[in-house]
């Protein structure tokens, strides 16, 4: 499985420390607080819900750099949307690489 | 030139702001989490272009652009693909760009506003000079009396949106919220926001369809799907009910 990188946020910074920094801590900031809204929502089985706080776990997915993560949550983001939860495993295992990760920086 | 974001993920407005400081002469004069602060400050501010969101809660970027008469050029920042068509309806919208952004392609959005504005100027210099917008929004007054229930067959509401007459359809309005000195008006089309009170559309609104359950929430009756102790479901809002107000709900309910 993909992991993430700083591939993204090496290019959008163009070598300002500072702004790299900042970027992470937001992303710790905010990260714990929508996966945490994901699985409240999750646990009502509010398909609409989800596919919304999905849809924004999905930008953070793609400034750790992972391309193909980022694929599969528009694919779950889809399912949902039709009322299904095709790609709920893969989607939170993604979900908790993205922790491990953001935990160990 | 002087821009505002509006997006209500913070990692968002930061990559945001982090782009526009690559642009000597691009500004950033405020960020906001939600349309509707916005709103209020374009109500005093004049500014030349806005980095909309779509996706955000309770009033979308779409919703907004539609409540600002002469909105600046807007370039739109989302992670879904599927509203390109929807852009091109409105004339304000240069560009819009998917998320995850880089660098030169939000130069180039950048690129098309100017060009946008070059243009606006060298044809209609005097127009272009009312970019600032001026929002001023309320529900329209009966000019006789506001005490008169409104008449059984007057279906619609006209609120004042940036000196626009719009017309809401009544019964299509299923809950009415209270948000500082607006009022968010959401009906099965769209959602409004109008610059009044909801005393005052409460005394618009026929009074066997419509009930303030909370001191900041009216619904409509009609419309509700289900009823917990202390709160209501409307389409897919849950909606506080206060003690003192729920006797009244539980009177108009057929009950079993």
């Amino acid at each position: 499985m993909e992991t993430p990188n700083f591939n993204y946020i090496k290019q959008l910074s163009g070598g300002d420390l500072s702004f790299e920094n900042q970027l992470l801590n937001v992303i710790q900031d905010e990260f714990p607080k929508e996966k945490e809204t994901y699985y409240n929502s999750v646990e009502k089985g509010e398909t609409k819900a989800i596919a919304e706080i999905v849809h924004k776990l999905k930008h953070k997915i793609s400034i750790l750099g992972l391309e193909k993560s980022y694929e599969t949550a528009i694919l779950y983001e889809e399912s949902l949307n039709e009322g299904e939860f095709e790609y709920q495993k893969e989607f939170e295992d993604i979900l908790t690489i993205m922790t491990s990760f953001l935990a160990s920086l | 030139m002087n821009c505002i974001i509006i997006d209500d993920e913070a990692t968002s407005r930061l990559v945001i702001g982090q782009l526009c400081s690559h642009v000597d002469d691009l500004n950033v004069v405020e960020e906001f989490s939600n349309a509707i602060q916005a709103i209020k400050f374009l109500n005093q501010n004049k500014i030349d272009l806005i980095f909309l969101d779509i996706h955000m809660p309770d009033f979308t970027g779409f919703d907004f652009i539609q409540t600002i008469k002469n909105p600046p050029k807007v370039v739109l920042i989302t992670s879904d693909s599927n509203f390109a068509i929807d852009a091109f309806e409105y004339e304000c919208i240069c560009d819009y760009i998917v998320k995850p952004l880089l660098l030169p392609r939000f130069l180039k959005a950048v690129q098309k506003v100017t060009k946008a504005i070059q243009l606006e100027n060298s044809v209609a210099p005097v127009a272009s000079a009312s970019v600032a917008t001026n929002i001023t929004s309320e529900v329209v007054e009966d000019t006789k009396t506001n005490k008169e229930e409104p008449s059984s067959s007057g279906n619609d509401l006209y609120v004042n949106i940036d000196r626009r007459l719009v017309k809401i359809d009544i019964p299509s309005i299923y809950l009415i919220e209270a948000k500082g000195d607006y009022i968010q008006i959401k009906t099965d089309a769209k959602n409004h926001i109008v610059h009044s009170t909801l005393k005052k559309i409460e005394e618009k609104l026929p009074k066997d369809l419509f009930l303030k359950v909370h001191r900041s929430y009216v619904i409509n009756t009609k419309m509700i799907i289900d009823i917990e102790d202390n709160s209501v479901l409307i389409k897919k809002d849950v909606v506080p009910v206060s003690r003192s107000n729920r006797p009244e709900l539980m009177k108009r309910l057929n009950l079993l």
